[in-house]
């Protein structure tokens, strides 16, 4: 492209997003689990970001359409060196495509799997009613996520340490945003309260689910490169729990019995095949397409 | 004292120095740029849809997160300029009633659709680069909150050209069926991308006044002969023929000869019927009527927040601090400036 420069009105140069990661396996790490694992972070990050690029153009402020996609974007950055470690950890996890594809793997993983090879959490698949559950929605994940990557950025994982210790100034701003707009829904109008209570009632059990463990964390978390969700429950509901009774938001009793299979076993929701159906549809009609 | 505000207005446009909000100006002058900077700040907010609308859809991660930037940075740039807009006295919700009611307008070319993905590179190599033609002049334009915003908004237009033209290159890299996607998006906005410099001077309403009074600093075809020119060695870089049989260098005027737009679609689309033009309105409507609880609810808790303090002293401070004492506004706009 270097012809064209004197065309521009202001210098042209493009660098690659994505740095180069330091990708070996640290020593007795099983390498399937070190993808396994890697895997259900990066589809909690990708298909979160996806609900949420929703929102451009349609958020009640222009404030908040640049916030939302702020979010995304910092998740979308998240998820995608997370797929690279998965997919180089355990390269039989990427899909295969047609020879000489030139698809890298993060898009063969995001845009060739289908919905049951997915691991992400179901709290981050639903599409939001309304901006009430988004706020719910962000400040669940984040207080979950951020208490994750805290002790992720001590992992034995180069790659997942990295990926955590830039994530969690990101997420802590993500959890900051959304707890604000969680004090002024509840607090606002009788209408942004009624929509905040329902918004907590339906997302709460998925909540719940999220902060279960599954045996790749309690693996992952032994093997010195993961974190077990019930090892952050204290912290999570440190942070919730003044932050709902400030908002005089009381959440409903978890007393509801541990679905057999959750989101990290590939059990999704009847909203999350058609997610994907959007998200892979032009990929998918372009295997041997260049982007 | 009438005579005294225009001379000292006279006087600033004639040594060359920017108008500021305080400074005496004339109520044609204030009324026009509010008008010229709304119109500005509409085009921004509903240009977010043709592309926004791909978003879900990028074809690979790397795109996804490029095209969101860029949607975003469509948001801030309204933001500025309806920023601008309030130096003035106009406030942002009155000029998006103004905007929804059809009283002001937004730039032609966001009322045409974009039915395939190749749609958001030839946006960022035509439109955006057609814009940035029309606007790094304003740059330089009189009055100055604008010219000031301008100067950002034209650094993130021309990276923003830069991307869109970096996909239509490679897709011109990648499959048969890439390459005759780009060459049919070429077709269908060229002509509406030449569209947006206005029609010819000539029949151009408010053209002469703004020279007069520095807002404008070149006449629309003047710009539009300037991005021709520009484009055109662009286009047979990358593999594309542009849909104008009369497009010819001129070896005497040391410029391309081209063919004239079909001004009667333009005049249509102005008119408010262009492809979109219904679609697009009624999606910043639905956006506006959904958010209002929300705008709402915000306003309700501010009015209580400044009576009575919230207690949100057994929150950990690292959680939330308190909302009033922060602009959320201010804040984001400072953050999405750290991204770039």
């Amino acid at each position: 492209m270097s012809l064209l420069d004197d065309g521009w009105a202001f210098g042209a140069e493009f660098a690659d997003p994505l740095a180069s990661l330091d990708t070996s396996i640290p020593d007795g790490v099983d390498g399937a689990l070190l993808a396994a694992y890697a895997l259900g972070l990066a589809d909690d990050a990708l298909v979160a970001a996806q609900r949420m690029t929703w929102w451009c153009s349609r958020a009640p402020e222009l404030e908040l359409d640049l916030a939302w996609a702020n979010v995304a974007l910092d998740l979308l950055g998240q998820a995608r060196p997370l797929l690279v470690r998965a997919a180089t950890a355990e390269p039989a996890l990427v899909p295969a495509l047609p020879a000489g594809s030139p698809i890298p793997a993060e898009d063969a993983l995001a845009f060739f799997r289908e919905p049951a090879g997915f691991r992400n959490h179901r709290l981050v698949e639903g599409a939001d009613a309304d901006f009430a559950q988004a706020v719910v929605r962000l400040l669940l994940l984040s207080t979950t996520r951020l208490a994750v990557f805290e002790r992720l950025r001590h992992s034995r994982d180069q790659v997942l340490a990295g990926v955590a210790a830039k994530g969690v100034p990101e997420l802590a701003y993500h959890r900051d945003l959304a707890a604000q707009w969680f004090l002024v829904l509840a607090g606002g109008t009788e209408e942004s309260r009624r929509r905040t209570v329902a918004a907590v009632a339906a997302l709460w059990p998925l909540h719940v689910e999220a902060l279960e463990t599954h045996a790749v964390e309690v693996a992952a978390a032994r093997a010195g490169v993961g974190a077990d969700p019930a090892d952050v429950r204290e912290q999570v509901a440190a942070v919730l729990g003044p932050l709902l009774e400030t908002a005089g938001v009381v959440p409903p009793p978890s007393g509801r019995a541990r679905p057999a299979a959750t989101g990290r076993d590939g059990a999704h929701t009847a909203e999350f095949a058609p997610l994907l159906d959007e998200m892979q549809s032009v990929a998918r009609a372009h295997p041997m397409g260049r982007w | 004292m009438a005579q005294q505000t225009v001379d000292t207005f006279e006087g600033l446009l004639a040594r060359g120095e920017r108008i500021e909000p305080g400074d005496p100006m004339p109520e044609a002058y204030r009324s026009a740029l509010v008008r010229q900077m709304a119109q500005h700040a509409h085009s921004e907010v509903i240009g977010m849809q043709p592309e926004g609308a791909w978003i879900g859809r990028a074809p690979s991660l790397r795109r996804k997160a490029v095209l969101l930037a860029k949607v975003q940075d469509e948001a801030g740039h309204g933001l500025y300029l309806y920023a601008a807009c309030e130096t003035l006295g106009a406030q942002r919700a009155e000029l998006t009633r103004l905007l929804l009611a059809g009283a002001q307008k937004y730039s032609s070319i966001f009322a045409y659709p974009t039915p395939s993905y190749a749609d958001v590179g030839t946006i960022g190599w035509l439109v955006d680069g057609a814009a940035i033609v029309n606007q790094v002049p304003l740059c330089r334009t009189s009055f100055g909150p604008y010219a000031r915003a301008m100067v950002r908004v034209c650094k993130e237009e021309s990276f923003h050209q830069r991307q869109g033209f970096e996909l239509l290159w490679t897709m011109m890299q990648g499959t048969d069926v890439q390459r005759a996607l780009v060459q049919e998006s070429v077709d269908r906005f060229w002509w509406p991308a030449l569209m947006m410099f206005g029609p010819p001077d000539a029949d151009s309403a408010h053209s002469a006044q703004s020279m007069a009074w520095g807002i404008k600093r070149h006449g629309n075809d003047e710009l539009r002969q300037r991005f021709v020119d520009m484009t055109v060695p662009q286009a047979e870089a990358l593999g594309v023929t542009l849909p104008d049989p009369d497009l010819r260098w001129n070896p005497e005027r040391g410029s391309h000869d081209f063919g004239e737009p079909d001004w009667a679609e333009f005049r249509e689309v102005l008119a408010g019927r262009g492809p979109c033009s219904t679609e697009r309105l009624a999606h910043r409507q639905r956006a506006h009527d959904d958010g209002a609880w929300v705008r709402e609810a915000a306003r309700a808790y501010a009015e209580k927040s400044s009576r009575v303090h919230a207690d949100t002293s057994t929150i950990p401070a690292s959680v939330v601090e308190p909302v009033e004492t922060r602009r959320v506004a201010e804040r984001l706009t400072t953050r999405s400036e750290e991204k770039r």
